[in-house]
């Protein structure tokens, strides 16, 4: 059984691959990957809002910079960004935590992604619907912000969940730059024990499969709430 | 109220509007009709600035459209625009699909906006759908609402472009019978439409439109008993007489 596979490794260090040293020490493991994730999450939703719209206005001075910066980040390994921010970071503002230079790259790059969904979104609502908003007189912004906006978002939603699993995914390279998340927790553990890389890395890969899962099928759900009548 | 003077359109080479010539006046319902693709819809564009001109003088309501310093988004709110495909908001209520605008650009409260909206529905007869969603609506209740929704802003000029195109036909009336009462009111309006009898009935004038030109002016009653231009008899020859009728 021992040399089968053996459950007490991951039994023994269950909190540590969980929360880390956490609450005596900072927070790690599968908490820390979560975090990195949900915080990089919503400051892309707002990157990719606002990068979005800045590439699609009418103003080539916003345009312009804004499509460039897009295609650079797309351009750009995730590593080679997360690198990036782990020495750019402190040079220009001195000390900076690792795992706050590992968000502002998480976020960075993902925010260029959201940004191409939030285009489609936008394009894929009626050019009628626009029209018939500044024919009452909205100016084009509140035809954005009140009439184009609602109705995309809803059509955003399996696209941004998408890109949400693929960022808890992206959180485990991370590990390069020593932020202790799930990946960096399962190597510490594997080097400390030595003998069991099979369960340690069955058991991450478990637990990346579970957290990705559950937010596919939130996606599916909140699809099926959202589904609202649609016309014509 | 609007005048055309020379106006020329072009889409790339296309030369969609050709030296438009028009006056509506104030109370005055202009329809204009025309085989498809002779420039009806850009025309009727045009005058809200759905579409820009590229030559000539176009005034709105004492609004000169090509002038730089002319508020385009004001000039949109004192004209309704009726579209032939509806164009609800199928996010929103009926209700708050006619109370946007005006709480919005107009400022207005929102229990007096909601109040007009009610006065507004009750024109077209649709109170009772106030908390509907436009999919819930058949497409004759839509285009009624969509006429409701442009009148909120109160506006001084309506535009209908091919209002009762998408209808089944047994909706057209509903549709028709609300633009007349509008008309009889006096509002000014400019409807591109085929409904030959609401032209008859309804119009003071009738241009007749094909290839980026209009090729005649008339008031109703010479323009379908004495068309001058022979295009214009050939036009109406065909939408009178159907060339393939197959009677069971």
């Amino acid at each position: 059984m021992d040399q089968f596979f053996n459950i007490s490794v991951i039994a023994d260090n269950f909190t540590y691959f969980m929360i880390g040293r956490f609450p005596n020490g900072p927070l790690g493991g599968l908490g820390l990957t979560l975090y990195l994730a949900s915080v990089s999450c919503v400051l892309s939703f707002f990157g990719g809002l606002i990068l979005g719209l800045l590439s699609i206005s009418r103003f080539r001075a916003v345009r312009y910079p804004a499509v460039a910066f897009i295609n650079l980040v797309r351009g750009m390994p995730l590593l080679m960004v997360i690198f990036w921010m782990y020495f750019l970071l402190p040079a220009l503002f001195g000390k900076v935590a690792e795992s706050q230079t590992v968000i502002m790259a998480l976020t960075l790059f993902t925010s260029a992604y959201m940004s191409r969904i939030v285009v489609a979104g936008i394009e894929g609502i009626p050019k009628g619907q626009t029209e018939a908003a500044i024919s009452t007189g909205l100016k084009p912004w509140q035809a954005m912000l009140y009439i184009v906006l609602p109705q995309g978002l809803r059509n955003m939603i399996p696209s941004f969940v998408n890109q949400f699993v693929s960022l808890i995914k992206d959180t485990s390279l991370a590990f390069i730059v020593g932020v202790s998340e799930l990946t960096h927790v399962g190597t510490q553990i594997n080097n400390r024990t030595m003998a069991y890389p099979t369960e340690i890395f069955v058991f991450i890969a478990l637990i990346y499969f579970i957290v990705c899962y559950a937010f596919t099928s939130l996606s599916r759900w909140l699809e099926q709430r959202l589904a609202w009548r649609k016309a014509i | 109220m609007i005048t055309f003077q020379g106006v020329h359109k072009w889409f790339k080479s296309l030369h969609v509007l050709n030296d438009i010539n028009l006056h509506v006046t104030s109370g005055e319902v202009l329809v204009v009709c025309g085989p498809s693709g002779s420039g009806k819809s850009t025309l009727i564009r045009t005058i809200n600035q759905l579409e820009p001109i590229d030559k000539g003088t176009l005034t709105v309501d004492g609004m000169d459209l090509l002038d730089k310093k002319t508020d385009i988004n004001k000039l949109r709110a004192e004209v309704g625009f009726v579209f032939q495909q509806f164009n609800l908001y199928p996010h929103l209520s009926v209700l708050n699909n006619i109370i946007l605008a005006p709480t919005k650009i107009r400022k207005t409260a929102k229990r007096d906006a909601e109040e007009q909206a009610m006065a507004l529905l009750e024109r077209v007869g649709l109170a009772e759908k106030r908390n509907a969603y436009p999919s819930q609506l058949s497409g004759g209740q839509q285009q009624r609402v969509a006429i409701a929704r442009a009148l909120a802003m109160k506006p001084r000029i309506m535009l209908f472009d091919e209002p009762t195109s998408a209808l089944d036909p047994e909706m057209i009336g509903e549709v028709l019978a609300v633009m007349k009462d509008l008309a009889v009111s006096g509002m000014t309006m400019v409807v591109v439409t085929h409904e030959m009898g609401f032209a008859r009935e309804v119009a003071h004038r009738v241009a007749f439109m094909d290839a980026g030109t209009v090729l005649e002016e008339a008031t109703p009653d010479e323009f379908f008993s004495r068309p001058k231009h022979e295009r214009a008899q050939q036009f109406l020859r065909q939408l009178l007489t159907p060339m393939h009728c197959e009677c069971p």
